[in-house]
């Protein structure tokens, strides 16, 4: 018996202190993109497991419109409701975390979050809803035919070649570059080398060029002149990489020339894994696309069988374009050869968030105040000590020694349920704290059921210990099958339900569960310690 | 020890058809006001105007509220933006605003009119007015009520394998008139339905549902244990011997929301209102609703045993067929004859 009760003491300490340490504000690595140079990197961030919501401390406002920039979205109305209902569920994937997503206007949407003072951090939300793309790259060499009418214009526009490599895109592996660069001393000024050609070296797949590292502004700055834009064919767009590639120890910027016409966005994307094949040993990930997403996908890559796709994120290809081996449809897979898993994750991460049906700039940001007025706050708060006072004098009122049992059990109910909802990063607002005041009101039932089960025993004579136990035991079927059935539809509702029904659903089922092992497990804990102290107790105290 | 109720012996269900009327009445009254005035849905489903301006002093929130409050803008979203003397104000014109430009020209002129009074004119400046959009996605209405009634039929099969199918169908009677009831209260009432409201209909589905089960493993282990009862005794039986149960459960949950509808203040009180009702049809249906309606389903559709619903599950053992001696076999005291008999 003392043996039972150990263990059991020992399963209640394990859960306080995981709870416990759920609840310590902890810092927690994130893989973001960095905004300026479109790379994967760690941050650290150090955050409260439970936050407090927008209307009770504020936080911060960003209002966001469609990017126009990079080429006109015909309807930004429609693009900028797509866009909520996807924000809406990238940003409060439990729908726990009550964010304020609304349409302002006709083509601006206004995020908000709670808690949130840091403007950095919030743009990593918004980039965590960035705009994903996928294109084949330049199969027909069309950027290349085209180079030399750039460098012409680049020449009419009285731009000189600097310390250019000569020859027109140089073969980056086969020409020795030392050798090209002491032919240019010889060069005529007539067939001078190409201003933007001679700064790019050809690379190992179709559409994709490699320029020094230390060049790279200085070829941005050149595509991005009007002159040049207007010479690139009009189904063609340049990318850059968003990482640096290293060859023969010099670092290459790799630049993409990319169909302008995407093969299909992000939107239709709804999920991404990376994992490694055991069989090849080779970094893979693995994506699943919608039904609409599957049928274009399909249709396109059928067309395109051994072309490369690029994968653009907010407008930076992401790794080096994988080539398309067969046709893809609702399940696709990307290889990446021996790459490490690392890679293969930031990719699938990359994946699982773009998904906006057009990229969006942020225009405005400011901190702003809680919602509700320090008094409404501060009424909400003495409703819910008034309403748990009340449950504990009844408790104790009635049940005295037992019901003192059960008020022990209810403050572990509190940790665990805290805990529980820290797990699922709540953010609590005051109509969540007025519910969770209820859920303790409610997760009383269990052990009024149990105590009225034991006085019915103990009225038909069985002794103390024997009434406990058939107390408990009886009472069982009733918990189990009356929160089994509560839980079964906090299930549906989450499953079915959208936002707000979802994280309501899962308060449900976290609240469910903390309260049957409060009630049972840990009351009759309690129940057993105390039978165990008063051997010869004759009357008990229920 | 306080014993409540504890050998209580009410015949519950001989006061069904009253029960019904109670019920029917309150939703007939529900219904007439849902078609006259419709659901008053808040700005979080409707959306509204957005108005940002600033103000020359520093000014005490409380009293723009008061001041918006009194032009007819109440229960507006009013938060610093930015910096102290800079507000944005979210707020729509009673519950039938007018979309558009109109709606949106109105809204500026109330929230205008209270600057005016409350910091003075020419103390302000409206920097941007403009409409904005729910702040819940649309489809949650519709999506919610689809999640409730897929979650009945999984409740249904529940019942139907733990208990007995005739059990799952009144259970999920009781629940269904629970939520019929508690819209039919929200519209008579009028009381604004924001997302808050939505969360204590759905517990209130929970907490009804939890009730009316935790009454039929009563009726459930009765049945096994008195096998010479009819339906209707052991439906009377079980509601008296759970009724202290009933009382402490009920008593506690109706002082936290009491707690609340007193004194927690505007923002809470919709979803204390909807509790303090949800509760008690809750309670009402377990045993007005439920019970009679699973009398009703036996009579319709008999067990295949001569009295009544106890084909379910596992048969009693032959020891425990035997009414317990030591307790009082329950009076059928009633004044009608005992029910399913045939």
């Amino acid at each position: 018996m003392d043996k039972r009760i150990r263990g059991r003491l020992w399963v209640i300490g394990a859960l306080i202190v995981v709870s416990i340490i759920s609840l310590v504000p902890r810092n927690t690595k994130q893989r973001v993109i960095d905004s300026s140079t479109g790379r994967l990197k760690d941050t650290t961030v150090r955050r409260l497991p439970i936050n407090l919501g927008l209307d009770l401390q504020g936080g911060i406002h960003l209002a966001l419109e469609v990017d126009q920039s990079k080429g006109p979205v015909p309807d930004c109305a429609d693009a900028i409701q797509r866009a909520e209902r996807v924000v809406r569920t990238r940003i409060d994937e439990f729908g726990t975390t009550e964010p304020v997503v609304q349409i302002q206007g006709r083509c601006r949407l206004i995020v908000e979050l709670a808690g949130e003072k840091d403007p950095g951090r919030a743009k990593g939300v918004i980039q965590r809803t960035a705009f994903l793309e996928f294109r084949i790259t330049d199969m027909k060499s069309q950027f290349k035919d085209a180079l030399p009418q750039i460098d012409a214009a680049l020449r009419k526009a009285g731009i000189k070649s600097r310390n250019a490599a000569p020859s027109a895109v140089a073969q980056l592996f086969g020409g020795d570059t030392g050798k090209s660069k002491s032919k240019r001393d010889t060069t005529s000024d007539a067939n001078a080398p190409g201003v933007l050609s001679s700064l790019l070296f050809q690379g190992q797949l179709p559409g994709e060029f490699l320029v020094p590292e230390e060049q790279w502004p200085l070829v941005d700055s050149l595509i991005q002149r009007p002159d040049v834009r207007a010479q690139i064919p009009r189904s063609i767009e340049l990318r850059w990489g968003a990482q640096a590639e290293s060859r023969s120890a010099r670092s290459y910027r790799p630049l993409y020339a990319v169909e302008s016409r995407p093969i299909i966005t992000g939107e239709e994307l709804t999920k991404a894994v990376a994992r490694r094949d055991q069989v090849t040993n080779q970094s893979i990930v693995t994506f699943q696309l919608s039904r609409r997403g599957a049928r274009i996908f399909s249709q396109e890559t059928g067309r395109h069988i051994n072309d490369f796709m690029a994968i653009i994120l907010d407008g930076r290809v992401q790794g080096e374009p994988p080539v398309i081996k067969n046709q893809i449809g609702a399940n696709g897979q990307i290889e990446l050869g021996s790459k490490p898993l690392q890679e293969a994750s930031d990719l699938a991460l990359v994946l699982r968030a773009g998904a906006l049906p057009a990229p969006l700039t942020i225009v405005d940001e400011r901190a702003i105040s809680a919602s509700l007025g320090a008094d409404s706050i501060h009424d909400g708060v003495l409703a819910g000590v008034v309403g748990v006072v009340l449950v504990i004098v009844i408790m104790i009122g009635y049940y005295r020694i037992a019901g003192a049992l059960a008020v022990a059990a209810l403050t572990l109910y509190c940790l665990f349920t805290l805990a529980g909802l820290a797990a699922f990063g709540f953010t609590l607002t005051l109509p969540g704290m007025a519910g969770f005041v209820l859920s303790i009101g409610i997760a009383v039932d269990a052990n009024v059921l149990i105590f009225e089960r034991i006085r019915e025993e103990l009225v038909h004579g069985k002794s103390l210990r024997l009434a406990v136990d058939e107390g408990f035991l009886h009472a069982m079927n009733a918990i189990v099958d009356s929160n089994v059935s509560t839980i079964l539809t906090a299930l549906i509702l989450y499953a079915v339900g959208t936002g707000p029904v979802q994280g309501f659903a899962i308060t449900l089922i976290i609240g469910i569960i903390a309260s049957m092992v409060s009630a049972i497990f840990v009351v009759k804990t309690l129940f057993l310690i105390w039978l165990n102290r008063r051997p010869n107790m004759v009357t008990l105290s229920i | 020890m306080i014993r409540l109720f504890a050998n209580a012996n009410y015949d519950f269900i001989k006061w069904r058809r009253w029960a019904f009327s109670l019920t029917g009445a309150i939703m007939l009254v529900g219904l007439i006001f849902l078609v006259t005035r419709g659901v008053n849905y808040s700005i979080e489903f409707t959306g509204g105007t957005l108005v940002q301006f600033e103000v020359a002093h520093k000014v005490p929130t409380a009293s723009i509220r008061s001041a918006l409050d009194d032009a007819g803008l109440s229960g507006a979203d009013i938060q610093n933006f930015g910096s102290d003397t800079s507000y944005v104000v979210r707020a729509r014109l009673g519950a039938d605003a007018t979309q558009g430009e109109a709606g949106t020209q109105a809204v500026a002129d109330a929230v205008a009119r209270a600057l005016d009074r409350s910091v003075g004119a020419r103390q302000y400046q409206i920097m941007q007015r403009q409409a904005v959009g729910p702040k819940v996605g649309r489809e949650l209405q519709g999506k919610a009520l689809a999640a409730i009634l897929l979650s009945f039929v999984v409740t249904l099969i529940y019942l139907a394998v733990r208990f007995e199918w005739r059990f799952g169908l009144a259970a999920v009677i009781a629940t269904a008139h629970d939520i019929v009831a508690t819209i039919a209260f929200i519209s008579a009432m009028h009381l604004e339905v924001s997302l808050i409201v939505v969360g204590a209909v759905l517990t209130v589905v929970g907490y009804s549902l939890n009730d009316t089960i935790i009454i039929f493993d009563r009726v459930r282990e009765n049945l096994r244990k008195y096998r010479r009862q009819n339906l209707y005794e052991i439906l009377n039986l079980s509601i008296n011997e759970t009724l202290p149960r009933s009382v402490l459960t009920h008593g506690t949950t109706i002082a936290t929301t009491l707690a609340l509808l007193i004194l927690a203040g505007e923002v809470i009180r919709p979803f204390a209102w909807v509790m303090s009702f949800g509760i008690f049809t809750g309670t009402f249906s377990s045993i007005y609703i439920a019970a009679p309606v699973l009398l009703w389903i036996e009579k319709r559709w008999p067990g295949q045993d001569a009295r009544g619903a106890r084909t379910f599950g596992v048969r009693a053992p032959a020891g425990a067929t035997s009414p317990d001696a030591t307790r009082p076999v329950p009076a059928t005291s009633s004044p009608r004859a005992p029910q399913p008999a045939r």
